[in-house]
């Protein structure tokens, strides 16, 4: 069964169509990544996979349950780190952490270990206790990651996870995201290409909601007949891309 | 377990302010005081102690309604509440973490105004446990007002509207600063059109020990409360499927 199965997806407000009639499927444990410059309906469809917003029209199924029919099902088995980074300022990093086990209803001694071991691997202990509100933007960002992480999600959708690291924190943060494939299904958003190039099994191109093209990165170069991954991405958004 | 996950949060997150603090426990107290003052060196039997007590536990209330519309803004205006909205939390558990955390305060508020009262020369009835009690509808209704206008502004407008405006209109319409019936009228008209001054009623009544004469006030409390909780339910619902 594919993790995610898009059908005819579409997003329109008012004049704007969004989203135009995307269908791909993502498989089992696959990083695959949206790509596309601002307007292109990635973050819409993000939204749109995890029951933040209703479709216009068509479908899509998350491990086989509808987003529409099934979004309880559907809000049980996804995490989303949002483009921007979403955390309570009030409370200490731990308790973001804790906060975010409670909402999945996590037991006690698993939220425990997963804290523990969640505050390893992003290495947020030594800011464990201070309040995220007070956290660098750095820092902020790797708590939302964890606090998407913790409930040990089916499908993870990262926006732009990268988006204000430096290079340092980027290059931790792909690793850690390098570690994840093969045992989560992660869509990611992002506008660094060599970022999408790095990480993806597959990577689809959208241009004003509408899909362009769906291949591994290589599979992109050889279609745009490009050396290098930037250029075959500007070469198929230009050209408006084969399917 | 998974909305008191969520409530547990928003307390922490009201606790932690120091002017949720400073002005919810501390103004109220500091009008009492004064009025005292003033009530020892110019005798006015509206602010004889048993009569002002009651109008000052309902003012205090008026901050609930700003903690609650400023908790819920402020969220709104995050990409907290976005990420919250992708969990399995329900709406139920949205609208019940944001009232909860708010009653216990409400009636802390409360007590500490009318054991300040007992300082200031109350008489220790019984009926001043009925008085605590009988803030809980009252209570509802100004969380209400909060959860309404936390979902319709922002939190800079919230700010400006329930701290400035409503805060004055609540006092000025509740017959706490100046007898109703001495400006008559329409402004006495609107002011018992609204629940405000039914508020203060109830208390007054409940404290008196005039139990048949307060409970009238009560249906009016508690009608206001049921429209504005239903008005706040449909706004927050509306807003959050937008997102």
């Amino acid at each position: 069964m594919d993790a995610i199965r898009i059908e005819n997806l579409t997003k329109q407000y008012k004049d704007v169509v969004a989203v135009d009639h995307l269908s791909l499927t993502v498989g089992q444990g696959e990083l695959f990544s949206l790509l596309g410059v601002n307007g292109a309906g990635k973050t819409t469809t993000i939204k749109m996979l995890s029951c933040l917003t209703k479709p216009t029209s068509g479908e899509a199924y998350l491990n086989g349950k509808s987003i529409q029919a099934e979004s309880a099902a559907v809000k049980s088995m996804v995490a989303v780190s949002p483009q921007e980074t979403a955390v309570a300022p009030g409370l200490t990093v731990l308790e973001n952490l804790e906060l975010i086990c409670g909402v999945y209803g996590l037991p006690k001694e698993v939220r425990k270990d997963r804290i523990r071991r969640m505050t390893e691997l992003l290495d947020l202990g030594s800011v464990a206790g201070k309040k995220a509100g007070k956290l660098s933007g750095g820092w902020q960002r790797r708590l939302s990651i964890a606090m998407a992480l913790i409930s040990h999600p089916e499908i993870l959708f990262l926006d732009e996870p990268t988006l204000g690291l430096d290079v340092i924190a980027r290059s931790e943060l792909w690793d850690l995201i390098r570690s994840l494939k093969g045992k989560t299904t992660i869509l990611m958003t992002t506008h660094y290409m060599e970022e999408a190039e790095a990480l993806s099994d597959r990577v689809a191109i959208m241009k004003d909601g509408r899909l362009l093209i769906c291949d591994t990165p290589a599979g992109i170069k050889d279609a745009a007949g490009k050396d290098s991954f930037g250029d075959a991405f500007i070469h198929m958004v230009k050209e408006g891309g084969t399917l | 377990m998974r909305m008191l996950t969520f409530a547990g949060r928003n307390t922490k997150e009201l606790l932690r302010d120091p002017l949720t603090l400073a002005f919810g426990l501390g103004f109220p107290l500091v009008l009492l005081f004064l009025l005292s003052a003033i009530q020892a060196n110019v005798p006015v039997p509206l602010f004889e102690i048993d009569h002002l007590i009651p109008g000052i536990a309902v003012f205090g209330l008026s901050f609930m309604t700003l903690f609650s519309a400023t908790l819920i803004a402020k969220d709104r205006g995050s990409s907290l509440l976005r990420r919250l909205y992708t969990t399995p939390l329900t709406s139920l558990d949205f609208i019940l973490g944001y009232t909860l955390p708010i009653l216990p305060l409400a009636v802390a508020q409360t007590t500490i105004c009318y054991l300040a009262a007992l300082c200031l020369g109350l008489e220790w009835t019984v009926n001043i446990l009925y008085a605590v009690l009988f803030i809980l509808p009252v209570s509802l209704l100004y969380i209400a007002i909060g959860l309404l206008c936390g979902s319709i502004l922002t939190d800079k407008q919230v700010g400006g509207i329930c701290g400035g405006l409503l805060t004055n209109l609540a006092a000025w319409l509740s017959g706490t600063w100046f007898d109703l019936e001495l400006v008559g009228g329409v402004f006495r008209k609107i002011a018992y059109s609204l629940p405000f001054v039914h508020a203060v009623d109830l208390e007054r009544g409940v404290l008196a020990g005039n139990f048949s004469e307060a409970l009238p006030h009560l249906w009016w409390v508690l009608g206001y409360a049921v429209v504005f909780l239903a008005a706040a339910v449909g706004l927050f619902l509306r807003q959050m499927k937008r997102q």
